[in-house]
Order: structure tokens, then sequence, then C-alpha cells
């Protein structure tokens, strides 16, 4: 019996598994500067609150390329899912498009002014809070099924369909694992008080993450049958629960990292492992549907004259991207120095 | 279906106003990375002072043009789905992959050196940041590429074929959709457009400079005078390239959309023996004619057939259902052509004043140019316009009609983002706007700050940094003569 059933390693799986990639990336990186921006709401200080978006202002913009190539690359790749689930989360998506546009300027902005500093700050807090949220939303409405029309390869649904309290849980579960990411940032960014308090705070959204985490994973398979039978039919039990104690193991060794060995960047790689797993946990939730339960990968898939052409592009380019990104943080790395402002 | 009309007309209004708001930014950023990055390089070649100075006086402007084109770009990417749902799962096969390599081959190096190239020249060495300078503005290039060639593919659709069952398009030959009949046409005219646009930015703000400077009795500095005599080469050499590259573009607007053509030209009825070129009138679509017409006779079979008696069709020969909006691609386009040979104007003027050897004493050449300042942005999005609502009533030419791609969408779901896209729009880049003119009001100074100097605002800069030409005093505070 295969892990899972209709498998096959072929280009439609690989540029599902690609696009995957690019929204895991994009999840890590943007994750920790949208939880950044939300962790703002929390200092006060005006030289704390620099620091923290010293430590984001050289990368951001890359970060969110990935959710560029994430959209586009759904467009490129699978263009029928593209075309069903943005009309099916249309409020979220377009509340995240207005929020990312605040929080983004914002960066800017709020160099440009000293009276109305206060204006780009609130628009940063509340820009990342948004995106995260909508996010989650969006994330949410997607696994619990969008209804559609499969003859006229039309979403089908209502404007409000995408609200449940399934999405809103998931949509908070991912505003406080980006503001644990985000702090385990700033622990391995910052030094002195601020990077105290930053490892209190992961203390607490790491429990909160983990709770999270739990009730998901939990509620999921009991919202379609396809998703129960694909973690708890027969030995796939034992995957979950393998699965469930990786992430109980990883969050163990995050704290203790964070307050017994008082270590800088080790809570931060463990935390991104924590959501790894749950992506792949994602992964095994949704395969082979990319519009759970109605429209498989093959089905959406772009023609194989399209895939091949991206593909050339894609495998040239994606390690050079990757090279250079590395490169950026590289170049920013360590602590953000105080005293140099940002820019 | 009344309803579902609004819904697309809504979904059309939205489009338009989000990618026209998009473009004013990389408009100007595509050339304006290409002059910090030329520069850059002059400073490292030269060693001369002025050209480091006013790397960092544009660089400080670019940053906040770049951060507005990144998040008003965002948002196109997701609006295809949102709104156009039909269009891009059929139009996706073949488009989506350009559009995939603009992500792969323009965001990532434009983002990936951005940060090098704004924060990280004492981090990386004068080598490397040089690099990021020209990666950056490679990247604004490569994004122009694939962005223009999806968009040409879209007014000259080839290479493809109909999915039977679908209705997708289904790519047959990849080289064909990228390099498409119109394609080369628009990406040198839109680029060279873009280079202009911030040649004309620049130069306004260089002739503010100079202008304030003569009143008050004081010389400009060499940096002011390097920046406006770089802008005024490029309006003297790149505005006449402009127009006769305009021209070969419309010769092949004329070849595979001549429907544009005649909009463009207001010739509701045909003429078989040579047509005039209207310089104004009234297109009334209802009564299908040029009111209070007035025209050159012959004189547009001249420019697009190069023979004043050569026949050309007029709409009378297309299907009203067909048709586009005459009006809007009428005055879209004189606006263009006439803003163009403004651009012309100023850089023949600009050069006799430099034979003269007043240059920089010219204050009518620098009121002319301080005018001409957002020439090119409004030319750029008069020459968009011009070409998309002529491609109507289509979103693929010919094979896809606009009304037929819009996704399933409820007038008051399109209403309401519209309302919030305008309102944010608005508010936020109207507030980038206020401080990217906070900033050209203050002219480049000896040792001009660095981007990370700056971090407490301008206003305390100056307290810092006294400087003889250190104006720092914001708009509001100004005189109104001033």
């Amino acid at each position: 019996m295969p892990l899972v059933d209709g498998f096959s390693f072929d280009l439609t799986f690989i540029w599902a598994f690609l696009i995957a990639f690019a929204v895991l990336v994009y999840v890590i990186l943007d994750g920790f500067d949208l939880g950044l921006g939300m962790l703002f709401a929390a200092e006060r200080k005006r030289g704390d609150r620099d620091v923290m978006m010293n430590s984001v202002a050289p990368v951001w913009d890359g970060n969110e390329t990935w959710l560029v190539l994430g959209g586009g690359g759904l467009f490129a790749a699978f263009p029928l899912a593209y075309a069903l689930i943005l009309p099916a989360i249309y409020a979220p998506i377009i509340a995240m498009l207005l929020a990312l546009i605040f929080r983004g300027v914002a960066f800017e902005f709020r160099w440009r002014t000293e009276r109305r500093r206060w204006i780009w700050d609130i628009a940063f807090i509340g820009g990342s809070g948004v995106a995260a949220l909508s996010q989650g939303i969006a994330l949410g409405a997607l696994l619990q099924g969008i209804e559609i029309d499969k003859a006229a390869r039309a979403y089908a649904g209502g404007w409000w369909d995408w609200l449940t309290p399934f999405s809103l849980t998931v949509g908070v579960a991912v505003m406080v694992g980006y503001m644990l990411l985000g702090a385990t940032w700033l622990v391995m960014k910052t030094t002195g008080d601020l990077q105290d308090r930053m490892r209190r705070r992961a203390w607490v959204l790491g429990i909160a993450t983990v709770a999270f985490i739990g009730l998901v994973s939990l509620w999921t398979p009991f919202l379609q049958d396809g998703y129960y039978s694909r973690w708890f039919g027969g030995w796939r039990i034992g995957l979950a629960v393998l699965v469930g104690l990786a992430v109980l193991a990883l969050a163990a060794m995050m704290f203790r990292a964070l307050h017994v060995h008082r270590h800088d960047y080790w809570p931060f790689i463990l935390a991104l492992g924590m959501f790894g797993l749950c992506f792949v946990g994602l992964g095994v939730s949704m395969f082979p549907y990319i519009v759970p339960t109605e429209v498989t990968i093959y089905e959406a898939a772009a023609p194989r004259r399209a895939q091949i052409f991206m593909l050339v592009g894609a495998g040239i380019l994606i390690p050079i991207i990757l090279a250079y990104t590395a490169y950026a943080y590289w170049v920013f790395r360590g602590k953000v120095d105080p005293e140099a402002g940002y820019h | 279906m009344l309803g579902s009309f609004d819904a697309v007309l809504l979904a059309r209004i939205q489009f338009a106003f989000t990618v026209s708001f998009h473009f004013l930014f990389p408009a100007f950023t595509i050339g304006l990375a290409s002059y910090l990055a030329v520069l850059n390089g002059l400073w490292l070649w030269t060693k001369d002072r002025k050209y480091l100075d006013l790397f960092r006086y544009w660089v400080k402007i670019f940053a906040l043009a770049f951060a507005m084109g990144v998040v008003s770009g965002i948002v196109m990417s997701y609006q295809f789905g949102t709104n156009w749902s039909v269009f891009s799962d059929r139009a996706g096969p073949v488009i989506g992959a350009p559009m995939a390599y603009e992500v792969l081959s323009a965001f990532f190096l434009e983002a990936g050196f951005l940060g090098i190239m704004l924060f990280g020249r004492d981090k990386v060495g004068p080598t490397l940041h040089m690099i990021a300078c020209a990666a950056v503005a490679f990247g604004t290039f490569f994004s122009a590429f694939w962005i223009l060639s999806v968009n040409s593919w879209m007014q000259t659709p080839v290479g493809f074929s109909i999915d039977p069952e679908t209705g997708q398009f289904l790519p047959e030959d990849f080289w064909q959709i990228v390099f498409n009949p119109s394609f080369p046409y628009r990406l040198v005219h839109t680029v060279t457009a873009a280079y202009l646009t911030t040649a004309f930015i620049v130069g306004g703000v260089a002739a503010f400079h100079l202008l304030r400077r003569r009143r008050r009795g004081e010389e400009a500095s060499a940096a002011t005078k390097t920046m406006f005599s770089m802008a005024m080469w490029m309006a003297t050499i790149v505005a006449p390239v402009q127009i006769f590259l305009g021209d070969m573009h419309g010769l092949n607007t004329l070849e595979h959309q001549p429907v544009k053509v005649m909009a463009m030209e207001g010739h509701y009825e045909s003429h078989p023996d040579g047509a005039p070129l209207y310089l104004f009138g009234l297109p009334n679509d209802e009564t299908q004619t040029l009111d209070y017409a007035v025209g050159i006779p012959k004189l547009s079979s001249l420019i697009l057939k190069h023979d004043l008696d050569a026949p050309l069709d007029g709409l009378d020969t297309v299907p009203d259902e067909d048709q586009p909006p005459v009006g809007i691609v009428f005055w879209a386009f004189r606006i263009m052509v006439a803003l163009g040979f403004a651009m012309l104007g100023i850089g023949l003027w600009s050069l006799w004043a430099r034979w003269k050897g007043r240059l920089h004493e010219a204050r009518w050449l620098h009121r002319a140019a301080l005018v001409m300042a957002p020439s090119g942005l409004i030319a750029v999005l008069a020459g968009w316009v011009t070409t998309e609502v002529g491609r109507q009533p289509y979103t693929v030419y010919g094979m896809l009609r606009t009304a037929d791609s819009a996704a399933p969408l409820a007038a008051p779901a399109v209403g309401a983002s519209l309302v919030a896209f305008v309102v944010i729009y608005f508010a936020v880049f109207g507030a980038g706007t206020y401080y990217i003119l906070r900033l050209m009001n203050r002219p480049p100074v000896f040792d001009e700050p660095r981007l990370k100097d700056v971090s407490d605002g301008p206003i305390r800069t100056a307290g810092i940094t006294p400087a003889p030409e250190h104006a720092t005093r914001r708009p509001e505070d100004m005189q109104p003569g001033e």
C-alpha cells in the first residue's frame, strides 16, 4: 500500500512540490517578519521598535517575493486551482493584500516622518496582524473544502463560505505561530532587555502554538472523511502519532534551548522545524488534492509543455535565488546594532 | 443579465485602477534603478564626489518608490485570480509560464539585491555593491520584459491551440508566445518611456533647485547642475528615438490590430482614397461620427501607409459589438503623442541652451522642465490606456471576450473591494508621494547624508549636518511665492 494513493513521481508532482516549497519558504521567512510586526504592539519603546524593524528591513522584500511565487506559480502550474480557490477566499485575499500594503510601506514611511510615525507603527502592527490572520483563514477555508461547479470549472459557493469557526481558529493559530517565529527570531537578533523579554514571550507563545497545532490537527480529520481515513485509517494512525510526538519533541527542545541553555539561534531553528512538520502534515492531508477533496493536482495541472518550459527556468533559477537570498542573510547576519539606526 | 454586467464593469474598473496606480511606480523606478547604477559607476570610476552625493540623494527616493511598487505589485499577482478567474483558467497555461519567469528572474533579483544596494555598501565593499546596483537595474528590466511579453500576447496571440473540452489556450510554441508579433515593439517603446519618465522627473527636480538657487542669488551645487545636464541629454537623445519607436509600434498595431488604430485615429468612416489625420474631434459612439472634427486631409494615410491616397478602413467595417470605446482611446492617444512632442521640444531647447552655454542659467527652460516633470508618468498612463482600452472588447484579442473572462463575482463583493482599494491607495500612496516630494524639496548637498544617517527623519538631520544648501523646510512651511 503506497503512502498516499495516486502517487507517482512526474512533472505534475514536481510542480506541486515546488509550489508547496515556495509556500513553505514564504511561511517561514515572512512568518517571522509578520510575527515581529505583531510583537511591535507590545514593545512601546522607540529604540526597541527601531531595532526590531532594522532586523528585517534588508530582507522583508525578498521574503514577500515568495508569496508572489506561490501565487504566480499556482497560476502557471495549476491554473484551474488558482481560478477556483481565489474567488472562494476573495475577502481574506483582498484583506491580506491591503494589509501587506500597509506593513510594506511602513518600513520606509516610518523613517520619513517624526510627528506621524505612530500612524505607520500602527500600520505595521495592524498590517502584520491582518495579513497573518487572513493567511490562516485562507488555509482553513481551503482545508474545510470549497464548493465548486466542476462542469463549469468555477467556484460555486457564496461570499461568506470561508467564514467558519474552523477557519477562524486556523487564522488565530497562524497569528500565534508567526509570533512565536518572530519572538525567536528576535532572540537571535537582539541583546539585553529586549532579548530577555522575547525569551519570555517565546515561552508563552510556544505553549500556545503547540496547543493550536494540537487543536487544528485533531479538528482537521473530522472535517472530511478523506482526511479521517488518511490519518486514522489502518497503520497510518501510527504515522499520525509519530508526527505528533515529533512536534512535541521539537517543542521541548525549543523550550530547553530558550531557557535552560539560553541559546540564541537554536530556538528559532527549532520553531522553524515545528512549522516544517506541520507543513508536511498538511501535505499528507491534502495530497493528491489541490482543492480538497474535489480537484486533484492532475486535474488542475497546466499542459505538459508549459510544465517543461517552466521547469527549465525554475531548475536553473531557484538554486541561484536560494544562493543569493542566503548571501543577503549572511551579509546582514549577527545582532542588530542598536546604535547603527536603520537605514 | 444586468447583475453580472455590473460586476464585470466593476472588476474592470478595479483592475484599471490597481494596475494604473502600480504602473506609475515601476515606470519611475525602471529608469531610476539604471540611473543609480550609472551614478554609482561614475562615482567608482571618476571618484568625483558629486556622483556619490547624487546616488545618495536619489537612493532615498528610490527606496520609497520601490517599496510602493512592490506592495502594489503583489496585488496585481492576485487580481487575476480573484476577479478574472475564467481568464486565469483559460489563459493560464500560456501566460502563467512567462509570469512565473518574471517572478523567478526579476522579482527575486530585485528583492535579493535591494537590501545590499540600500544598506550594504560598507558591509560588502564597492565591487559587490556595484554588482548589487546593476542586479537591481537588470531585475527591473527583466520584469518589464516578461510582463510586457504577457501583455503583448494578449494583444497579438500566437503559438497556441484551443482545448475543445475545457476551452483552455494550450501552448504550442513558447518561443512564438514569448516573442509574439507586438512584443518587440511594445518592449522597447515601454522601456524607453520609463527612461524618459525618470529623466523628466530628475530634470524637473534639478530645474526646481536651479530656479530656487537663482531666486536666492546663490550658485547651485555641482551635483544639481550635473543632474540637470544628464536629464536634458536624455531628453535630447531619447525623446526623438521614442517618437520613432512609437511610430513603428503604431505600424505594428495597424498590421495586427487595425480596429485599435481606427479608434486611435477617430476613423469611424472608411476612406477609400486617403484618410485625414484628425487633430481634434469629439468621438460619438452613438452616432458613429467624429463631431467637430478638425483634420489634415490624407495625412493619416501618409503616416500609416506612407502613401497619400492609400485607402484606410474605418469602424463602419466593424460590427458594433467588436468595437472598443473610441472616445477614451482617441483622447488617451492624443495626450501621449502631445506629451511626446513636448518632450522633444524640451530636448531641443536644452540642446540649444547648452550650445549657447546657458544650460544652467536659462530660466524659462528650467520653468518648462519643472512643468514637464510629471509628463512621463502621464504619457505612460495615456499610452497604456490607449493600448489596453483599444484591445477591448477582448482580454485575449479576437479570442476571449472581456465579458466572458471575469470570475463568477457578485457586484457587491467587487464594489466593496474596489472602494477599499481606492480609499487605501489614495491614503497610502498619497502619503508616500508626499514623502517623496518632501525629499525632492531638499537639494542634493555636498557630503549628502546616507540613507542610514537620516533615520531620524529629514528634520533632525538638518541640525546634525548644517550645510549652506541644506534646505530642509517642509512644503507646508514654504511661502506661497516660493
